[in-house]
């Protein structure tokens, strides 16, 4: 089959389960535009080609048989290196984990590979997700498939560059402050965070515990509903998994938001905004407004006080969170140390990168005694009034319109040099993770450079749906 | 006049609980596994792992909260307490500090001072680190994470103790209430219950408290006697000597009898202790409680009261018994079945406690049950057996639980009872110790108990010493 | 800028945290935390009096395991990734003299 790799994840699965073409030939046709373009984009931290050969093989024969039927089946897929996979290398795009086979899959993972996804795999990110442009890993910067010259955000930008790129036919990231709609938005893809607690934690290494969630990156509306509701389960070994019922993602889309009410926050729209995203994601409200629905400005109180919310609670955790790095069970363990308390710092200076080390001191910091109450505290109690603020606005709107981030995909090498700039990337998208919204970024334009600019929705808990059929709505009128 | 100092002691006791999984995965809590057989991801901290609370590690700490008086937190949390050793995997421990699941409770103890009551500041629930050997050969240490996430408790009393017969009494009354809970077993020595002991001195009248030092590695109530001996020396010479009792915790070195500071500057004892994102909030409603509430056993004073009325054994006896709720299960079920708490009594007051001894075991460890004790007891009733066979038979059983009947049976225990064997052995015995007969008959009635003793041993035990000494009266 | 972080605070934190750093990266890290300080700071223009610190989003609580043994020997797993490992344990360096 001639330009498979065009085809979405779900047109994919259905052309195999036609026999018009099989999931081995998609999985070499990923291979080969793999072998063409990764030695400048460098998507991924590992490739497990033979693995997904062989597993590419297996699937066939399953859907052949009549075994597997679901909308994925054979779709080549890639994960975010954050998550687990039993067996293949995972490294958080860290040193500190350049030898880790983990011993079992997350359970995202699982539910993909239930429906007969096969992975490719693992995507390049910034280290431990922590970051915004994929230029902290490890293993070196990838660059935006759209203008190699650009980053392609972060922290999954590993896989949002690969959707672009066409070296899969769409992957999973994790977005603990912005960390896939972001991507998603830089490389003019679609990406979606859902509601905490809808896709398990089990086996997503974890950065911000109270704020991670994992979700998909795709090429298209209909393929995010269809992946989202495939990754979704409850998980009795994730106690903040919540046990939905309305996980029929996929009956959203529907080409229809008449009625629909949409807000547009003017703090969104001030100072520090690129003139081409705010005209480019103005003009998306107004394309909703043509198909019916009702768009109104209003004020969303708290904005700015997000991001130093967000960077407290996330240090603290992270903090704590990546203590168990420590040369002892697994991963890289410094030579030639004196004693144990001098090999653990040993491997952790040396296994840990700039802005890992960064946060960790932060956080540390603001748990320490005598900061506890004044720094910590007093973000948890900023954030119970961030989740009021939305809690009020979706009482007046189902969804809420605004930018991904204030400019399109920054240069490469521009962005670490001022942690706190950096950092005044994520206005747009760190509130959803404060409140546990779900959130999605799809395309709406371009600018004079021609790099992607994306729009972000926002629903209140567990209404992807809104966004989902907002999202396709506007696909329909758009392409 | 020399100053005259008070003691004042404060513990923090850790009790394993007795569940049959870890506090946050399913791994056996079983001892003696091979290192690290009884691991999963969760208890070795591997990344992406996350952890689910064992229900019953909350009814158990609720259920030792109510019997130590305390008010039920029925909104808790888990907090991590950070900090880095290789026996704590994730490098943070799960336990509670800002809202722990029991809060000002009390007990009350008695010593040969009276009876006082012993608050308890609070309860928290948190997982046991794994273990640390020494390797001298490699000089390095080696981790088994099998212990890794075992629940504990930890009780935390306030500083009442001004004494260590009080610390003793109070960690007997703590190890009574929990066993009978059947929480755990409470073994010092196993380190199924541990105690660091909070100590400092003052002068008798001071209002405020000393600077307090917190002794480890207590793992018997001598060793807790010495430390809490040895520390208030060391802490009254310090203070006599003008110098200054630093807060530090020590090491108690049982041989050595010993105690020496644990201090290191890699050791900032800063734990930024914050919320556990990974566990949700417990909520512990009134029904919950009341349903702990009634499945509660009948404690030992109830119980001792109880004795007193229904059984006819001596003050002592019950109060040994009931020392040990597995004991006193045994004596109340074998009084079910034989209706003879006499006898029941004395089986465990004598050869039981004699055993229990000798064999260094806690009552805990008694492992015939009711249905034997009650059977041997009709065995010797019956006469089928006598007495010293009897506990020739009961060595066995309190061994092995061996059914007392069919032991009797196989090994052919039984009394003889058949008159023409036995009279044939009288005889026989009778015409072997002419000296003796001629002693008797002299009037010696002393002799009989030697040709008594004769014609046991000529029986291998088995017959009735009563009827043998009729048999010889009668014939001599 | 208002922090001001003293080496001994980096010194501090970075025995908590277990990161040793050169003297270079001791000043950069003074200078960052300093300035997120300062920026977290500004959450002290409002006023949080009476509200409640937020840990978890939705108030789900009770999640609990039963307490039934569902884990077999799984130590060639735990000890797969070992850097060091002796008799089945994990080796370390020597923990106490």
């Amino acid at each position: 089959m001639e330009d498979i790799l065009s085809l979405s994840a779900v047109e994919l699965s259905a052309a195999i389960k036609e026999g018009k073409t099989t999931a081995v030939e998609a999985m070499q046709a990923v291979l080969s535009k793999i072998e063409e373009v990764e030695k400048e984009i460098n998507a991924y931290v590992t490739i497990d080609k033979e693995g997904a050969l062989k597993k590419a093989e297996e699937v066939q024969k399953k859907i052949e048989a009549g075994e597997l039927s679901g909308p994925l089946a054979g779709v080549p897929v890639a994960i975010k290196d954050n998550m687990c996979t039993e067996g293949v290398l995972t490294t958080c795009s860290s040193k500190i984990l350049n030898n880790f086979i983990p011993t079992f899959s997350a359970e995202a993972v699982i539910n993909l590979e239930k429906a007969g996804v096969v992975m490719i795999g693992k995507t390049n990110m910034d280290e431990f997700a922590m970051g915004s442009t994929t230029e902290t890993s490890a293993y070196g910067v990838t660059k935006n498939p759209r203008n190699t010259e650009h980053v392609p955000g972060g922290s999954s930008g590993g896989s949002a560059a690969a959707v672009a790129a066409n070296e899969c036919f769409f992957a999973l990231g994790s977005d603990t402050g912005g960390s896939i709609r972001q991507p998603a938005s830089y490389c003019g893809v679609v990406g979606l965070k859902p509601t905490y607690g809808t896709v398990s934690r089990y086996g997503l290494i974890a950065y911000g515990s109270s704020l991670d969630q994992i979700g998909p990156i795709t090429k298209n509306v209909a393929d995010c509903a269809t992946v989202l509701e495939v990754i979704t389960s409850y998980d009795k070994k994730d106690s903040t998994s919540i046990d939905r019922k309305d996980t029929d993602f996929t009956s959203a889309l529907v080409d229809d938001v008449k009625g629909m009410r949409i807000g547009i926050p003017r703090d969104y729209f001030g100072e520090g905004l690129d003139e081409e995203v705010k005209n480019a994601v103005l003009a998306a409200a107004k394309e909703f407004e043509k198909k019916g629905a009702i768009v109104e400005e209003f004020d969303l109180s708290l904005v700015s006080y997000a991001i130093p919310t967000y960077y407290t609670i996330a240090a603290a955790e992270a903090s704590s969170n990546l203590e168990r790095f420590d040369g002892i069970k697994y991963g890289y363990r410094a030579a030639d140390a004196e004693g144990l308390h001098n090999m653990y710092k040993k491997t952790r200076s040396e296994g840990f990168g700039p802005e890992v080390k960064r946060r960790i001191m932060l956080g540390s910091f603001v748990l320490s005694s005598g900061y506890y109450d004044a720094y910590y505290l007093k973000a948890l109690r900023v954030k119970a009034m961030i989740r009021k603020a939305f809690d009020e606005a979706f009482e007046k709107y189902d969804i809420i319109l605004g930018p991904v981030a204030p400019t399109t995909a920054p240069k490469l090498g521009q962005s670490l040099s001022d942690p706190i700039k950096m950092y005044l990337g994520d206005i747009y998208t760190i509130s959803a993770n404060l409140a546990g919204i779900p959130g999605i970024s799809l395309p709406c334009g371009k600018d004079a450079n021609g790099l992607p600019i994306g729009m972000q929705m926002l629903a209140n808990s567990f209404e992807e749906k809104k966004l989902i059929q907002a999202a396709y709505t506007y696909e329909k009128g758009t392409v | 006049m020399a100053k005259q100092y008070e003691t004042v002691i404060g513990l923090e006791v850790h009790v394993e609980l007795a569940t049959k999984t870890k506090i946050f995965c399913g791994c056996s809590t079983a001892f003696g596994g091979a290192p690290n057989t009884h691991t999963c991801p969760v208890c070795t901290g591997m990344p992406g792992s996350l952890p689910v609370l064992n229900k019953q590690v909350v009814e158990y700490a609720v259920a030792v909260g109510l019997a130590t008086n305390c008010t039920i937190t029925q909104y808790c949390k888990f907090d991590r307490k950070n900090y880095f050793y290789p026996d704590n995997p994730q490098n943070y421990q799960i336990s509670q500090l800002y809202l722990p699941i029991c809060r000002n409770g009390h007990v009350e103890i008695e010593t040969e001072n009276g009876k006082k009551s012993v608050g308890i500041h609070e309860i928290h629930m948190e997982e046991d680190a794994g273990k640390l050997i020494h390797d001298e050969w490699e000089d390095c240490s080696l981790v088994d994470y099998n212990r890794s996430g075992v629940p504990l408790i930890e009780i935390v009393s306030e500083p009442d103790m001004r004494s260590a017969e009080e610390v003793i009494a109070y960690l007997e009354k703590l190890r009574m209430t929990i066993q009978y809970l059947g929480a755990s077993d409470c073994k010092l020595n196993e380190g199924s219950m541990r105690a660091d002991v909070n100590i400092s001195v003052r002068e008798v009248g001071a209002k405020e408290f000393g600077t307090r030092t917190e002794m480890k590695n207590l793992n018997s109530f001598r060793a807790i006697q010495h430390a809490i001996e040895g520390e208030r020396e060391r802490q009254i010479e310090l203070l006599e000597s003008g110098k200054e009792v630093i807060q530090e915790t020590r090491r108690w070195d049982d041989a050595k009898e010993y105690s020496y500071a644990m201090r290191s500057k890699e050791d900032a004892q800063d734990y930024r202790y914050f919320p556990d994102p990974d566990l949700v909030p417990v909520f512990i409603s009134d029904e919950w409680i009341a349903k702990i509430k009634e499945n509660q056993p009948e404690f030992r004073e109830k119980k001792m009261v109880r004795y007193k009325e229904e059984y006819d054994i001596p003050e002592y006896d019950i109060g040994i018994i009931t020392d040990s709720k597995h004991m006193a299960d045994i004596f109340e079920e074998t009084v079910a079945i034989c209706k003879q708490p006499k006898k029941v009594s004395n089986w465990l007051m004598g050869e039981t406690l004699r055993l229990l001894k000798e064999k260094s075991m806690d009552p805990e460890d008694i492992l015939f049950s009711p249905e034997n004790l009650a059977k041997l007891i009709a065995l010797v009733d019956s006469k089928a057996i006598n007495s010293s066979v009897a506990k020739e038979v009961f060595e066995v059983m309190f061994a092995q639980n061996v059914d007392p009947e069919k032991y009797v049976e196989e090994k052919g225990l039984k009394t003889v009872n058949d008159e023409g064997a036995l009279r044939k052995t009288v005889e026989e015995v009778i015409a072997a110790n002419p000296q003796s007969v001629e002693d008797y008959r002299n009037g010696k009635e002393k002799a009989i108990g030697f040709l008594v003793g004769q014609t046991m041993k000529a029986m291998k035990g088995k017959a009735d010493p009563g009827m043998v000494n009729q048999l010889l009266k009668e014939l001599l | 800028m208002s922090n001001i972080i003293s080496d001994e605070t980096i010194e501090y934190v970075g025995i908590l945290a277990k990161l040793e750093l050169s003297d270079e990266e001791k000043e950069q890290a003074k200078k960052d935390m300093g300035s997120m300080l300062d920026y977290i700071d500004q959450l002290n223009e409002l006023d949080t009096t009476g509200i409640e610190p937020m840990s978890h989003v939705f108030p789900v609580q009770n999640v609990f395991r039963e307490d039934i043994v569902t884990n077999g020997d799984e130590s060639e797993k735990t000890l797969k990734n070992a850097p060091g490992e002796k008799d089945n344990m994990f080796m370390v360096p020597r923990t106490f003299d």
